[in-house]
């Protein structure tokens, strides 16, 4: 872990100054339009995200209202189909991704100790660009035909030859997702390549600064496989080319690898600025340093450089020769290696420390055996010859669901809880905290914990109906699904009193164990923050 | 430092502890092996052996998830401020991390190769005493047995008053087909596995059996059947609307029965060609063909189309008051027997008996308000098909 806390700012009128700033901070809706300060920014990515979060959310509720008993009662199939594809990609480039951007924009310049990302007008473009992604694509669930009903894996031909024309707003809504990502992730490496503080050597960065970095090259090796891959889709559609229609001369599967190929880097994005995060929480709340960073930042590498050998464990079925089918059942096991590490690092961390359970604590923590258990269930699913049966079921929508609501969207909530009251010199309601915390761990659990056992017993995902063996679980399934959707409405509330600084003033440091810069500086932070570097130690 | 390389071995001592704990847990989960709660072991040797892997891997699993937890939870109740801990001051050992590093790795050994082994023996297609054709179409199967002549879809048979929660539904309900494949135990038959349009996936859980098809590829599977029954699943691949009404039915039957029923299928369908050759002779009658018709509609085109012949807008077109289904009869027995490229509208005329092809020509001709009057002899379709 970095040694932050032994921080002197030469210049003690950096504070003065910064204070001065204050008294400039544009109003109205233009500060936000014309915004080119990170903290802004981030804002607005946060709350984009959380909105989206909702939309999705209630997306999700339709899907569950209506698996709620067997037999068409709600809605009809084609819809179905229309609220898993949009729900999926909502949730991921929607929800995740920007809230992960968000943080990525509030915290990276001050955990490094910069005044600003590095290219703030850009980064004012990689925002705005977003909204209008996602008014492109929720609208084309308004035009004749419906919305994309593909799945958020668009397999062709499927989403070519057999789709409707709101395909091509589909295709042009992800470009520009895509378009957002790079810009994001340009700007995060450049920020961190040259506007660290002096002293900040490489291993002393901050872990939530060394994922971010990592993701940011995961996101600009991958996003444009993802444009290339939905711009076939596009000519194979509109403009009579065959890259995936045998009769062409092309390949249906050949798709499913370039999709994989990006997706599953794309799976790590979502998973690496957590495992930043619950890196810093553990050990503030525990009082103690953070147990092997050095090996925290060779277990990241080494999952984001795996993760590009291990994209056809998605297609296991497809067909491949069997030496594939080897190499990638070993690639992808291997995995769990550095991935065990990570966990095994935050449980030395917790060892003998000193705990305390504050919210973002309780939500790492549940971060922690619920991600393990998503993560086991990975290894499983990496097995071949087992995956055959599990392919496609529920059991494949319970492992995503564990790694991604109960562990990539849990982290998101723990570093808001964490560093909100830095964000706002306020305390949150740590009522509210509470119950939102503990509904959504029981309800988040009654949700997807039963999908393992539909799965188990044949239920294949994506279907609007399904047979009568698994009525009672999926009753239970969608009662879970219900309360977790409530449960966040506890969040907005709070969220809502803490933008409007209701609560008790924070010291700087706000937690009794918080190491870094950003502890540093005063509560909330101000508006301009380091504007000359601090040092180091 | 001395103290965490206690702990380890502490660690270590209780996972062995654990493990044994853990197969007695994984027996009591075996013994549900029949239950909606997990896998099942299947009819074949293969579906055995990948349950027997997928015990292995849970148990193995739980393990970890045991020690893990047991060891954070133990820290969270020893190691708590409001007890008055103090926190220690390590904070990295290159021996435990190696450890930790090097451990996990033997246990994937130890998980990869019966894995391997399973999957080089599921993946052996070689050798076959039979072969069937497997087709996926939106939303059915085709069966095509190579060794003869015997052919046929296979449709879901829940009816649709029970997926609309007018009838009370059956036992078997979205499992079961109008006419399921048959196959024979003990032999060793293989699947070849295509597709007409999308990608779908035909899976039977109890063979352990899940393969794309794939359009315009052949994929291959096989299977051993021990014991006979009726076997279930479903496509494991979204394959549009109804995806989740293309059932999967395999009858396993002993060798004599299978033979029986074997001749049996190619009598029928020896009687179903002189069936046709003799109607292309005479003439049906109006309230003969629209009785049919509707049959055959609401059983292959009401899926797209819809009951009432109005479609889903943007997506599939409507019948109702279409152009060709009014004006042009030739156009209109041509797309049903040979389907529209670059749509989702399918060749039927496999499908379909020159019988049922005009049957439902002369009943979306004649059906909700349409009312053209006109009448469709199979003669006049078998005129279409050879291009008379």
């Amino acid at each position: 872990m970095s040694k932050a806390t032994e921080v002197m700012h030469p210049d003690e009128a950096a504070h003065g100054h910064d204070d001065h700033h204050e008294h400039h901070i544009p109003k109205g809706i233009t500060r936000w339009l014309f915004t080119t300060n990170h903290k802004d920014i981030g804002t607005l990515y946060l709350w984009f995200a959380f909105i989206m979060f909702l939309v999705g959310g209630a997306m999700a509720m339709v899907i569950r209202a209506e698996l709620f008993q067997p037999g068409l009662q709600i809605v009809e199939p084609n819809f179905f189909n229309q609220m898993t594809t949009v729900h999926g990609l909502i949730m991921v480039f929607g929800a995740v991704m920007p809230a992960f951007t968000g943080l990525a924009n509030w915290l990276v310049p001050m955990m490094i100790g910069a005044p600003d990302m590095a290219l703030p007008r850009m980064n004012n473009w990689s925002f705005w660009i977003l909204p209008f992604a996602f008014l492109i694509l929720l609208s084309s669930l308004f035009v004749e035909g419906g919305g994309p009903a593909f799945g958020w894996t668009f397999y062709a031909p499927l989403s070519t030859t057999y789709s409707g024309n709101s395909t091509a707003l589909f295709v042009f809504s992800v470009h520009i997702m895509g378009i957002s990502s790079i810009m994001g992730a340009i700007n995060v490496i450049v920020t961190i390549f040259n506007m660290r503080a002096p002293g900040m050597t490489w291993m002393k960065m901050p872990l939530f600064v060394w994922t971010w970095l990592i993701t940011a090259f995961l996101l600009i090796a991958v996003m444009p496989v993802l444009a290339g891959a939905v711009t076939m889709v596009l000519t194979d559609k509109f403009f009579g080319t065959s890259f995936f229609d045998a009769a062409g001369g092309g390949d249906p599967v050949m798709f499913q690898h370039i999709f994989w190929f990006f997706g599953h880097p794309e799976v790590y994005i979502m998973i690496l600025p957590a495992f930043g995060i619950i890196s810093h929480i553990i050990p503030t709340f525990s009082r103690k340093r953070l147990f092997g960073y050095a090996s925290m930042v060779y277990a990241t590498a080494s999952i984001a450089l795996l993760s590009f050998i291990v994209w056809a464990h998605h297609m296991f079925t497809t067909g491949m020769p069997l030496f594939a089918e080897m190499f990638f059942m070993f690639a992808t096991m291997l995995i769990s290696v550095p991935t065990g590490v990570k966990v095994f690092n935050w449980v030395a961390t917790m060892w003998r420390g000193s705990l305390s359970f504050e919210i973002p604590m309780l939500f790492a923590i549940a971060f922690i055996v619920l991600f393990t258990i998503g993560g086991l269930s990975g290894l499983m699913l990496a097995i071949t010859p087992v995956d055959f049966q599990y392919h496609d079921t529920y059991f494949v929508v319970a492992h995503f669901h564990y790694v991604l609501v109960t562990g990539a969207v849990f982290s998101i909530m723990a570093a808001v809880y964490y560093w909100l009251p830095k964000w706002t010199g306020k305390m949150f309601d740590i009522t509210l905290a509470k119950w939102h915390f503990w509904c959504s761990l029981i309800s988040v659990n009654v949700l997807f914990f039963p999908m393992h056992f539909v799965g188990l017993a044949g239920m294949p995902r994506r279907i609007p109906d399904y047979s009568l063996q698994f009525a009672d679980f999926n009753q239970w399934i969608s009662i879970g699904g219900f309360a977790f959707g409530l449960s966040q409405l506890i969040f907005l509330a709070l969220l809502i009193k803490a933008c409007k600084k209701q609560g008790e003033p924070v010291s700087d440091q706000v937690w009794e164990g918080a190491e870094g810069l950003e502890w540093e500086i005063p509560s909330p932070a101000p508006y301009h923050t380091f504007e000359t570097p601090p040092v180091v130690k | 430092m001395k103290r965490l390389t206690n702990t380890l071995s502490i660690v270590v001592g209780t996972l062995t502890t654990w493990f044994f704990s853990a197969t007695a847990f994984a027996d009591a989960v075996a013994a549900t092996e029949n239950s909606s709660l997990n896998l099942r072991r299947g009819a074949t040797d293969i579906s055995g052996q990948v349950y027997d892997l997928h015990m292995l891997m849970f148990a193995i699993c739980v393990v970890i998830a045991v020690v893990v937890f047991g060891v954070m939870f133990t820290s969270m109740h020893l190691h708590r401020k409001s007890r008055g801990a103090k926190p220690a001051n390590f904070h990295e050992s290159v021996k435990v991390e190696i450890a930790w590093t090097v451990v996990p790795f033997l246990i994937l050994i130890f998980m990869a190769v019966p894995a391997a082994n399973t999957l080089i023996a599921m993946e052996d297609t070689t050798e076959p005493d039979m072969t069937v054709l497997v087709t996926g179409s939106q939303w059915k199967w085709h069966y095509k047995y190579m060794d003869s002549e015997v052919e046929y879809y296979s449709l879901m048979a829940t009816p649709r008053e029970q997926i609309e929660n007018k009838f009370a539904k059956g036992e078997n309900y979205l499992l079961e087909v109008d006419r399921p494949l048959v196959i024979p135990t003990g032999q060793k038959v293989r699947f070849l596995i295509t597709s007409d349009d999308v990608i779908h996936s035909w899976w039977v859980p109890d063979f352990a059996v899940k393969k794309d098809a794939n359009p315009g590829f052949i994929n291959e599977a096989w299977t051993k059947v021990n014991e006979p029954g009726v076997y279930r699943g479903q496509c494991a691949e979204l394959c549009g609307k109804d995806h989740g009404y293309m059932p999967v039915v395999v009858i396993a039957k002993e060798p004599a029965e299978y033979e029986a029923w074997m001749s049996e299928q190619e009598e029928m369908q020896r009687k179903a060609r002189e069936e046709e050759q003799r109607l292309l002779a005479m003439n049906m009658s109006m309230d003969e063909l629209m009785k049919e018709g509707e049959r055959v509609y609401n059983a292959t085109c009401a899926a797209c189309h819809m009951p009432n012949g109005e479609g889903l807008k943007g997506v599939f077109p409507a019948l109702k008051g279409s152009q060709m289904v009014m004006e042009d009869q030739v156009a209109h027995i041509d797309i049903v027997l040979n389907g529209k490229a670059g749509t989702a509208m399918q060749a039927f005329g496999k499908m379909l008996s020159l019988k049922e092809v005009a049957a439902v020509v002369t009943y979306e001709r004649n059906a909700w308000g349409n009312n053209t009057g006109d009448i469709v002899q199979p003669k006049d379709v078998n005129a279409v098909a050879t291009g008379q």
